[in-house]
């Protein structure tokens, strides 16, 4: 059993519950064990990618830490901690100035400057699992289901730091739905901002951009979105006006390994 | 024009403007296009030639999603989300200047929003 260290993150532990349950059941029904850091902090939400900005990364940086204090890869599955972690790590490794502030004010043990492997759970899948073999222990496939990967803004860019898929083609999420027996629909603006954080200043904003992303979907036949961003979730859900049901990508993992109803136990 | 602040901003937004060949791409793709008075490819310009208070005071500033698009985007490499965060961060780094108090938020909730939200936001609109 490979082990990982594991950050759910601030709205994991709340309002986006069913992200992280059906990752941890589903992760050791695949043979990888995810072990949380006692002390961990919430990322912010958004990587600061000022130069002169120190204080707001801290948090990414003692996550990185920890996970290379117990000599494992970093594993997180909400796509705003994974922006924020992978930013961070992209760039202490490369700015020095950045990395020589960040130690002098967290005073560890043996400085950080970078050398971590952080996955996102979907990479881990791919990269660690592989599709192949999660596909022989799908159980409910989702077979003639037609199913719309939303990947938003976060989990694709700043490529060069995140370099997870190829940021305007990327086919990650709908491997991952053959994997589990369904069909991937292709839209225009599954890669696309739902608004974001901007619900909180410009509820029509967040509307006109969720509701585009919904609308793109359901004109190419979508019966269903899926998401790792509790975010996009609220926005596609809240936001957008549309009847098109939307999910956690771990909520459909898990109910293919037929583990969902196990878990809500 | 103020030297100082437009030099505080490159050293802060850590991309070099003079790159930009104005070809418009950041902004074509830009999802807050429409709610901006001042565009992407504007924010890169007005910093060149140090006119940023202007920025400072328009908001513009808040509209940016930080969805990365006219980064990944431009053709020249230019960055121009940094430059935007930059000039908001120039802006709500001056006393009695957050975008967002905390006092304001309980009214901005409801029962779903996620955490992630709120962070983000403060993050963004205040220091």
């Amino acid at each position: 059993m490979e082990t990982f260290t594991y950050y759910p993150g601030c709205t994991l532990r709340t309002k986006a519950k069913d992200l992280d349950t059906y990752a941890r059941v589903s992760a050791e029904a695949l043979g990888i064990k995810l072990e949380e850091p006692a002390d961990w902090q919430c990322c912010g939400g958004a990587y600061t990618t000022a130069k002169d900005e120190i204080a707001t990364k801290l948090s990414a940086v003692r996550v990185l830490n920890s996970a290379k204090e117990a000599e494992t890869p970093l594993i997180t599955v909400c796509s705003a901690c994974h922006n924020v972690i992978k930013q961070t790590e992209y760039d202490i490794s490369r700015d020095e100035e950045m990395a020589s502030k960040v130690n002098n004010y967290l005073g560890l043990s043996e400085p950080y400057t970078g050398g971590t492997k952080v996955y996102h759970y979907l990479e881990m899948l791919r990269d660690v699992v592989g599709f192949d073999k999660l596909k022989e222990k799908v159980v409910n496939p989702f077979t003639g289901r037609k199913i719309a990967a939303y990947y938003g803004c976060l989990l694709l860019r700043p490529a060069k730091a995140l370099a997870m898929d190829d940021p305007e083609n990327p086919t990650i999420i709908e491997d991952f739905i053959r994997a589990i027996g369904g069909t991937p629909v292709i839209y225009a603006q599954r890669n696309e901002c739902c608004g974001g954080y901007i619900t909180m200043e410009d509820k029509a904003q967040a509307q006109k951009r969720s509701g585009a992303v919904m609308g793109s979907a359901k004109d190419m036949g979508a019966e269903m979105v899926i998401t790792a961003c509790p975010l996009c979730l609220y926005n596609l859900k809240k936001n957008s006006g549309s009847d098109l049901p939307v999910y956690y990508f771990t909520e459909l993992l898990a109910e293919a390994l037929g583990l969902k109803e196990a878990s809500n136990e | 024009m103020n030297k100082n602040l437009k030099e505080q901003v490159l050293r802060s937004g850590g991309v070099n403007v003079l790159k930009c060949m104005r070809c418009g791409k950041c902004s074509g793709t830009c999802p807050s296009y429409g709610e901006m008075e001042y565009h992407p490819h504007q924010f890169v310009y007005m910093v060149e030639k140090g006119d940023i208070e202007t920025l400072m005071k328009s908001e513009s500033i808040y509209k940016c999603l930080t969805c990365f698009a006219c980064v990944d985007r431009c053709p020249r490499g230019v960055e121009p989300a940094k430059v935007v965060e930059a000039v908001r961060l120039a802006a709500v780094r001056q006393q009695g200047n957050n975008h967002l108090e905390p006092s304001e938020i309980p009214a901005l909730l409801d029962e779903d929003l996620p955490q992630q939200a709120i962070v983000t936001a403060m993050r963004k609109y205040a220091k």
